[in-house]
């Protein structure tokens, strides 16, 4: 008994002085809390999928009261702003080549007197297809403002309304889906860069050799190290969370406990992935080369810009070692969904896995890899 | 030569500066197999594109009408029809994951069709915003289409009520594949992450060791040091650039509508601005610690969502708008999006390179002033 406590002020001795390792310099310090800020605020503004400006132009030969009822419409949706009104076909590519319509509708000069006779009337809609999910949403507002206009002419297709109902983002807002997947995503990759710099630093000064020859274990020098790397990813999460909650007032569903029982064991599979990162590298620079061929993987695998189900089978599994992909998940559902402990058990698994494999490899490499 | 002694000094750092990176290989291994790597990952990795979505249906009318309607989405490419018995059922299969969105014919739904005005419910999964939109496209094309054809198959009376019929045409890129649209931005990502990792830690590795205090006392001038640590790393990164261009072109058939000589140009120029952001990271935090994560902080994650990669301009605050624009990457971006799907544009090549020249530029003295001969 008198043993087991000797250890555990030993390891919080090594603790107290990673901590402060970290937190000794100011700029370190500012390092722990402006970033996690600052992104979380750039971010949850920038990182949006949802159309709220739709720069359009319109080349209208009909210059009748349809196409000026159907222009009207548009305008009055507040997302589709005139850019500029063109005269001739020829300034279509002039406007799309120069960014300055993102759709432009041309309107023939028969519009009107076909809808009168009872014919279809093409409208022509144009799109800039460089960003092709921007101009895939344009081309369905669009659709959808034609249809209701069709609809008050009346006739022609039997009137089915489709009545939309969105569970837990009931305006199917992408800032919902995306800054409670920030959570996950941005402190981990400070906590993978801390830890992975943590022994590779110590390498380097030469310092991490005395640390050996101490009566700690590989183990005890490995909780000390991986333990602030947890906290930090832990501090980081609460900041971006509040700035959700808060600043965004995104309603949180879900249970405070799980949310952090999640967290929790996301970093310490991602803190687990950086010592071991670390333990291989034998300098800060190999460290931070291993780190940024990881962080890419990391975070385009995870789901956070693009949804895991559209991936290549392969990927989906390659996918199971990501522990971003877990983490997200837990964090969205349970922060969105308000999903319980039941409906998402399955994502602690792999998490844990991956800490069970990854410390005790880090620790075993703190010895076996020494140059 | 006019400047013989400049040369002598910038060759001998070169020399030292060359010789370092390639004795450590890992380094040049990742910044070789690193890009090709991405590229081959992402390339078929990354898609907007849903396919065969799993949609929940419930039939509450068994009339034949109704069953029409869920032939017409068991048609649609995109949409994968399972059957549920009742709501309650459908609703567990969402709660489970197992479906996206539930597609509920309500019990009186011919009567009313037949009396002018049917409705039908989709319930939708909103925690995948974007995904949760497009099976809502989907679905209302399927059923709309459906209608249609009811319309005909009723035959329009002849003096009817005319339609709007939309014709879309999307250019630059017709299919409307996000691949083409992603592949250009992920050389962007890729060239960002590889001027980032290799030289942010160049200056301030020096500073820890001391060596660059020893440096002071030789004749070398600051700017022969930034020079020689760039001029190494850009070789690296124009083997980079060539393996994504290829990959781009022969791999994954992304049009490259643009010359291939101002691709090339500008790909140069913002490797360039990219090494030397990172050269001054570097030379500012004179720490390596601090550098890396200034460096994944200040060019990687900003260029990864802020400068129009996935998330379009268009549709953030313009507060947001004025920080990307100050963002490199975001310039590059607009650049090689359009050199790749629609052509030389002379305007914006012009303007959009003259920008990053400047920030090669700006970096350039200020790195330099990083290295002043004095100590804090």
């Amino acid at each position: 008994m008198h043993e087991f406590f000797a250890t555990l002020a030993q390891i919080g001795a090594l603790i107290r002085k990673e901590i402060l390792a970290l937190v000794k310099e100011p700029a370190n310090r500012m390092l722990l809390f402006v970033p996690a800020l600052m992104q979380s605020l750039l971010f949850g503004y920038g990182a949006t999928y949802d159309l709220t400006n739709v720069p359009y132009a319109v080349l209208d030969q009909s210059r009748g009261a349809a196409s000026i009822e159907l222009l009207a419409r548009l305008d009055g949706t507040g997302v589709f702003h005139r850019t500029a009104t063109l005269t001739t076909p020829t300034q279509i590519a002039e406007v799309i080549d120069g960014n300055d319509a993102l759709v432009v509708l041309s309107i023939p000069s028969d519009f009107e007197q076909r809808l009168n006779a009872g014919q279809s009337a093409p409208l022509q809609v144009i799109l800039d297809g460089r960003n092709s999910s921007t101009a895939g949403s344009a081309s369905a507002y669009v659709g959808s403002i034609v249809a209701s206009y069709n609809a008050s002419l009346g006739g022609g297709a039997p009137g089915i309304s489709i009545e939309r109902r969105a569970w837990f983002n009931p305006n199917l807002e992408s800032r919902w889906n995306m800054m409670p997947g920030l959570i996950g995503a941005l402190s981990m990759l400070q906590t993978l860069l801390i830890a992975a710099l943590s022994v590779a630093r110590e390498r380097e000064q030469g310092t991490f050799d005395q640390l050996l020859v101490t009566p700690l274990t590989p183990f005890q020098i490995l909780i000390g190290k991986a333990v602030p790397a947890i906290l930090v990813g832990l501090l980081q999460s609460t900041i971006i969370f509040l700035v959700i909650l808060f600043w965004f007032q995104i309603p949180m569903n879900g249970s405070v406990w799980l949310l952090y029982a999640g967290l929790l064991v996301f970093n310490i599979a991602a803190v687990g992935v950086g010592l071991s990162v670390s333990a291989v590298s034998l300098n800060m620079q190999q460290a931070m080369l291993y780190t940024f061929l990881l962080i890419m993987p990391l975070m385009l695998l995870s789901g956070l810009l693009t949804p895991v189900k559209t991936m290549p089978e392969v990927l989906q599994i390659a996918t199971y070692a990501n522990p971003l992909r877990f983490g997200m998940d837990i964090v969205r559902r349970v922060y969105l969904e308000g999903a319980v402990f039941m409906d998402i058990w399955r994502n602690f698994i792999p998490l844990l896995v991956m800490g069970a494999i990854s410390l005790p490899l880090a620790a075993w490499l703190f010895r076996n890899r020494l140059s | 030569m006019r400047h013989p002694e400049f040369m002598r000094r910038f060759i001998a750092l070169l020399r030292k500066e060359v010789r370092q990176m390639l004795r450590d290989k890992s380094n040049l291994a990742v910044g070789l197999l690193l890009p090709i790597a991405l590229i081959l990952l992402f390339g078929y990795g990354l898609s907007f594109d849903v396919k065969n979505a799993p949609v929940a249906v419930v039939l509450e009318d068994r009339s034949p009408l109704a069953r029409e309607i869920v032939e017409g989405l068991q048609g649609s490419a995109y949409l994968a029809p399972v059957f549920a018995a009742d709501m309650p059922e459908a609703e567990r299969l969402m709660m489970a994951g197992t479906v996206d969105g539930i597609v509920r014919v309500p019990m009186d739904f011919s009567r009313r069709l037949n009396a002018g005005g049917a409705q039908i419910q989709l319930v939708l999964n909103g925690v995948d915003s974007s995904s949760a939109q497009t099976i809502e496209g989907y679905v209302g094309g399927a059923i709309g289409a459906w209608a249609q054809q009811q319309a005909d198959r009723a035959g329009n009376k002849p003096g009817g009520v005319g339609q709007v019929e939309v014709v879309q045409r999307m250019w630059f890129n017709e299919a409307g594949e996000s691949r083409w649209f992603l592949i250009p931005g992920l050389i962007v990502l890729v060239l960002t992450l590889i001027g980032g990792f290799l030289t942010s830690l160049l200056i301030a590795r020096e500073w820890e060791r001391g060596t660059l205090e020893s440096l002071f006392v030789t004749p070398v001038r600051p700017m022969e040091i930034v020079l020689s640590k760039v001029t190494p790393y850009l070789v690296v990164g124009v083997i980079d650039l060539g393996l994504c261009l290829l990959a781009s072109y022969f791999l994954f058939q992304v049009p490259m509508r643009g010359s291939l000589l101002v691709i090339i140009v500008a790909g140069l120029l913002y490797l360039l601005v990219s090494l030397l952001l990172g050269l001054w990271i570097s030379g500012v935090t004179r720490n390596q610690f601090q550098a890396s994560q200034m460096a994944l902080l200040a060019s990687f994650l900003p260029a990864m969502m802020l400068s129009g990669f996935v998330f379009d301009l268009r549709n953030v605050p313009v507060a947001i708008q004025v920080i990307s624009q100050l963002l490199p990457a975001t310039h590059f971006m607009q650049l090689i999006k359009t050199l790749f799907m629609a052509g030389n544009n002379w305007p914006m090549i012009l303007r959009e390179c003259g920008i990053l020249a400047l920030y090669a530029l700006v970096l350039t003295f200020a790195t330099r002033h990083t290295l002043r001969k004095s100590l804090r």
